[in-house]
């Protein structure tokens, strides 16, 4: 399975949920949406999308379901779930722990 | 949370199992719809439509991995791998026809048994009767010391119909039924009693056609009415809508038919009543406080409970025997029954043993199969361990596990129920008509909601036992071990001791089961072997009633009854011919009230069973008289009037004084004193398994009845002479009608105690046999399968100097071991097993030496004879080969 190699594991469903926090969207909008405020610093591949969306949909923290989408043709609209909602608050909690302590690591003064 | 999580995934497993084309096509739509985006993006910034195509497809990295990367998310799911490894269990049992074979024949004997068992059991203890609100209905009977169930007077019933405040309705059926219907034939005998009018309506039973009595409709004045059973209507009035007003002749009497009862009514007391008629007291016993002939059935006022309804009823019984002392005296108290308790009687402790029974033989299936899942487990100790070692998570092996044991259980649970609701049918047609008459509820066995979910319930059971043992064995260390090749491990060792732990248990079922049978068995060859007090082959019986208005007086009657016995006394192999008012062995009906000339009269009831009798009774039956004479052939209405008592009712109420000359009344008729002329020894006039009972015997001519039986003593086949006796009868007078045609050995065979000792016998004894094959199979297993593992030690033994012998001591004395522990085990168990079938033993006692030490021999001595087959395979062992396969 190939895996966002350029994503710290695990990261790529904390950004999904919290874009799809923010209102839903297809998948195509969530990749636009990534490269849209990250710059082009998280570096998503289209391929990696879909498998990490399809699981986030089997855990049951987001439903899909089909609409017209902004063209006008009908796509797969992704929405966050309450369980999804109490899933962004603990991995987003997470992310804050561990990012705080890798940056105190790689602040240490060298002497 | 985790519901709510539930609600997400659910749908979705389910959708992507069942809905698998739909899931796939909206996966191509999705991914279609991410490139055709990316393609127009593309194209914007410039590119030709072929190259803005592929660097879209490029960005995917791959399309067919990324579909199959997002099926890889949605098989992340527990019911698809159930479905996998369903399947990989059935291809596993098909690779092993021999085992899977013999689990599923094994299952499928425990579940069976147990289901057609338990469907009986739910037709008659749990179903409903066909009544409205059957829980509120009691019977009701007069209760006297000696007798808490004593059936009624009808005053006494009219006193408590007026007197209670606790039943809603209260009404009585007289239990002295059967009329004499006129057809365009002849006479015949049809089963039917007399009810009193609001019977039906007590029950909540309401006719299918037609309608009910009327209540003033069991006065004497009214005309008589009749309702007839379903099947009566079918079969005698073809289901003819116009029978409904037809007059038929029912004991010389026209009677108008008012009604047809629904087809699913059954009353057990009156099994197979095919006419209903009212009470109108027209039996001269209803005309007497102290003669009981009714039973009465009571549905209570809502809000009264039983307890409260018999606190109100033993008032009235008393205050009756004080009002009427000379009958009452005794009954000074009332019994309520619920009236299912009644209905099922006696088929509940034979019911409940033969539970048990079922349930144990289930057990030793399971077992069983248990051991045979054990032993399999063993053999596939490499295959487990590969599988673990490729990354097969324990989670993911026991769910393999449990997979294979539930598919097990489920067949076999299947095929039990299909071979069960033969078994029912088969099992029911087994049961005689006139028996099943008295047990309408096994009419229509058949599997139910309630059999078919406890096979579900069971089947779960079994499955997730066979799941949990071999889990519990495959421990983790054992898949390290398992790869190394030739490792034998521990596993042997571990598997020896729980294997041995499970064929304790199934010897120990076994011997259960086989001491059960062993006593039933005995209870039943005691039971017609009891002491009859008289020579019971070659003895022909018959019935025979007539029209009340056609041998009216006392002299018509013995006319009748001297031309009966001389014509038959002429037949050929004819020895010696006599009439009584009843055969022996058979219901004790037929009592009255004895009483001492010059003993004070205290109202007490002197309950005997009397019999008027030819002359020749005694000797026609090979009695044995104790002193006194028998009756002589002139002994009729001109002499004085006479009596012959038995050993129990001279004891009883001579106490062991000499009877003979004492005078005596009985039926309240103080003036017709009787004299004793002689004393027999009992004679078993009341059902085989009671009590001896007193018996008052008078001549036949002295006080002629209207009907009596036939007896004849014959040096032939006496089956071969009842229709040569049925015709001549008929040839005196074609309507007289006849019944009851038997030997005294079938008589005896079919007596209902007979038949319930031998139903349960049978059934029991089969369970038993089942149990002891299975046990001797588990055995053999056991101790091939320890020997296989011991091939090397034995060879090492052998190569050490070890005889044959030795070997074979070696492994007999495991297999004995084995058996001692559970004969041991087995004998304690059945010891309190016995305890529970004290009600059904008959003539044995729970502690029957004999039955406890036949029942270990055969078994100890068919273990050693199985486990030599391992013994000699061990001993024939060649050291040689055995240390070089190490």
């Amino acid at each position: 399975m190939s895996k966002p190699t350029d994503l710290v594991q695990g990261t790529l469903d904390l950004l999904i949920l919290k874009i799809l926090a923010l209102e839903p969207l297809h998948g195509w909008a969530i990749g636009q949406r990534l490269k849209q405020v990250s710059g082009d610093t998280l570096q998503v591949s289209d391929g990696s999308l879909y498998p990490a969306l399809h699981k986030l949909e089997q855990e049951g923290w987001i439903k899909a379901e089909w609409k017209p989408s902004e063209n006008n043709r009908r796509a797969k609209f992704y929405t966050l779930t309450r369980p999804g909602r109490k899933e962004l608050e603990r991995e987003a909690a997470n992310w804050n722990r561990l990012s705080t302590a890798i940056s105190l690591v790689v602040q240490l003064k060298e002497t | 949370m985790r519901l709510e999580h539930w609600f997400y995934t659910v749908p979705l497993r389910l959708r992507s199992l069942f809905w698998r084309a739909q899931v796939e096509a909206e996966l191509d739509e999705e991914l279609r719809y991410h490139l055709e985006r990316q393609i127009e993006v593309n194209i914007a910034a410039g590119m030709s439509a072929e190259e803005a195509r592929y660097a879209a497809l490029r960005a995917m990295h791959g399309l067919d991995q990324r579909k199959e990367e997002c099926r890889d998310m949605r098989r992340l799911n527990f019911v698809d791998n159930l479905w996998r490894d369903s399947r990989y269990a059935i291809r596993q049992l098909g690779k092993n026809p021999g085992f899977a074979c013999t689990a599923i024949f094994v299952l499928t004997l425990g579940t069976s048994a147990a289901i057609v068992i338990l469907g009986f059991a739910d037709a008659a203890l749990l179903k409903p009767l066909p009544y409205r609100d059957q829980s509120r209905l009691v019977a009701v009977f007069e209760s006297s010391p000696r007798n808490a169930r004593s059936i009624v007077s009808y005053l006494d019933f009219t006193d408590w119909k007026n007197l209670n405040n606790v039943f809603s309705s209260i009404d009585a059926f007289a239990l002295n039924g059967g009329f004499t219907l006129m057809t365009s034939t002849g006479a015949e005998s049809v089963p039917g009693t007399r009810v009193s009018a609001g019977f039906f309506h007590t029950l909540g039973v309401t006719p299918l056609l037609g309608r009910d009595f009327k209540p003033d409709e069991d006065s004497p004045g009214a005309t008589r009415t009749i309702i007839i059973s379903y099947a009566a209507w079918q079969r005698r009035f073809s289901a003819r809508e116009d029978a409904l007003g037809q007059t038929v002749t029912l004991n010389g009497t026209p009677s108008t038919i008012i009604g047809v009862l629904p087809p699913d009514f059954h009353f057990a007391p009156f099994g197979g009543a095919e006419f209903w008629t009212t009470l109108r007291s027209t039996d001269p016993c209803e005309k007497q406080r102290g003669c009981h002939n009714l039973m009465t059935i009571g549905r209570l006022k809502d809000e009264v409970s039983i307890q409260n309804a018999a606190a109100d009823m033993q008032l009235i019984a008393q205050q009756l025997s004080k009002d009427y002392p000379d009958s009452n005296r005794d009954f000074g108290a009332a019994t309520l029954v619920p009236l299912r308790d009644v209905i099922v009687g006696d088929v509940r402790p034979v019911l409940l043993i033969l539970l048990s029974g079922a349930g144990l033989l289930l057990l030793i299936a399971y077992v069983n199969v248990t051991t045979l899942l054990l032993l399999r487990s063993d053999k596939r100790g490499r295959e487990i361990a590969v599988r673990g070692a490729v990354g097969a998570s324990t989670a993911r092996l026991f769910q393999q596990f449990a997979i294979e044991g539930l598919v097990l259980a489920a067949v076999g649970g299947l095929f039990g129920l299909v071979f069960a609701e033969w078994g029912m049918r088969f099992l029911a047609r087994l049961i005689p008509g006139d028996k099943l008459a008295s047990m309408p509820y096994f009419r229509d066995l058949g599997l139910n909601i309630f059999t078919i979910g406890f096979s579900c319930f069971i089947s779960v059971l079994g499955g997730l036992l066979f799941a949990i043992i071999p889990i519990a064995r495959t421990s983790l260390s054992q898949i390290r071990t398992g790869l190394k090749e030739g490792s034998r491990g521990n596993a042997g060792i571990t598997w020896r001791r729980l294997g041995s732990k499970l064929v304790v248990l199934e010897v120990a079922v076994a011997i259960v089961l086989m001491v059960g049978a062993g006593l039933l068995g005995k209870s039943l060859y005691q039971l017609l072997h009891v002491d009859t007090g008289f020579r019971t082959d070659h003895l022909a019986l018959l019935s025979l009633t007539w029209p009340p208005a056609s041998y009216g007086k006392d002299q018509q009657k013995i006319v009748l009854e001297r031309e009966v016995m001389s014509r038959i006394s002429s037949l050929p192999g004819v020895e010696s011919v006599a009439v009584s008012l009843t055969s022996p062995v058979g219901p004790a009906w037929g009592s009255s009230n004895l009483h001492v000339v010059g003993q004070p009269i205290q109202g007490e009831h002197n309950e005997v069973l009397h019999r008027q009798v030819s002359s020749a009774y005694f000797t026609t039956l090979q009695a044995q008289l104790l002193s006194g004479r028998y009756f002589a052939d002139n002994e009729d209405a001109s002499k004085p009037l006479v009596a012959i008592v038995n050993r129990t009712l001279a004891k009883k109420y001579f106490s062991g004084a000499d009877a003979i000359g004492k005078q005596i009344y009985y039926d309240w008729q103080p003036q017709l004193p009787i004299q004793i002329v002689g004393v027999v020894d009992d004679l078993k006039e009341g059902p085989l398994e009671g009590e001896a009972l007193p018996v008052l015997y008078v001549p036949f001519e002295q006080k002629p009845v209207a009907g009596f039986a036939v007896l004849v003593r014959t040096s032939q086949a006496e089956a071969l002479l009842l229709p040569n006796m049925i015709s001549t009868i008929h040839a005196i007078d074609p309507l007289i009608s006849i019944s009851n045609s038997q030997t005294m050995t079938e008589r005896i065979n079919q007596s209902p105690s007979a038949y319930l000792h031998r139903s349960a016998a049978w059934v029991v004894g089969a369970f038993a046999a089942a149990a002891f094959l299975l046990s001797i199979v588990g055995l053999y297993g056991v101790v091939a399968y320890s020997t296989s593992q011991r091939t090397q030690e034995i060879g090492v033994r052998m190569a050490l100097g070890a005889q044959r012998r030795n070997v074979y001591q070696l492994i007999l004395s495991e297999a004995g071991r084995l058996t001692a522990m559970g004969v041991v085990l087995g004998l304690g168990c059945s010891l309190a097993a016995a305890r529970l079938l004290r009600t059904m033993l008959f003539g044995v006692s729970t502690w029957d030496a004999p039955t406890l030490l036949a029942v270990p021999v055969v078994l100890v001595i068919s273990a050693l004879l199985a486990s030599c087959i391992p013994a000699r395979r061990a001993g024939s062992v060649n050291p040689v080969e055995a240390l070089r396969s190490e």
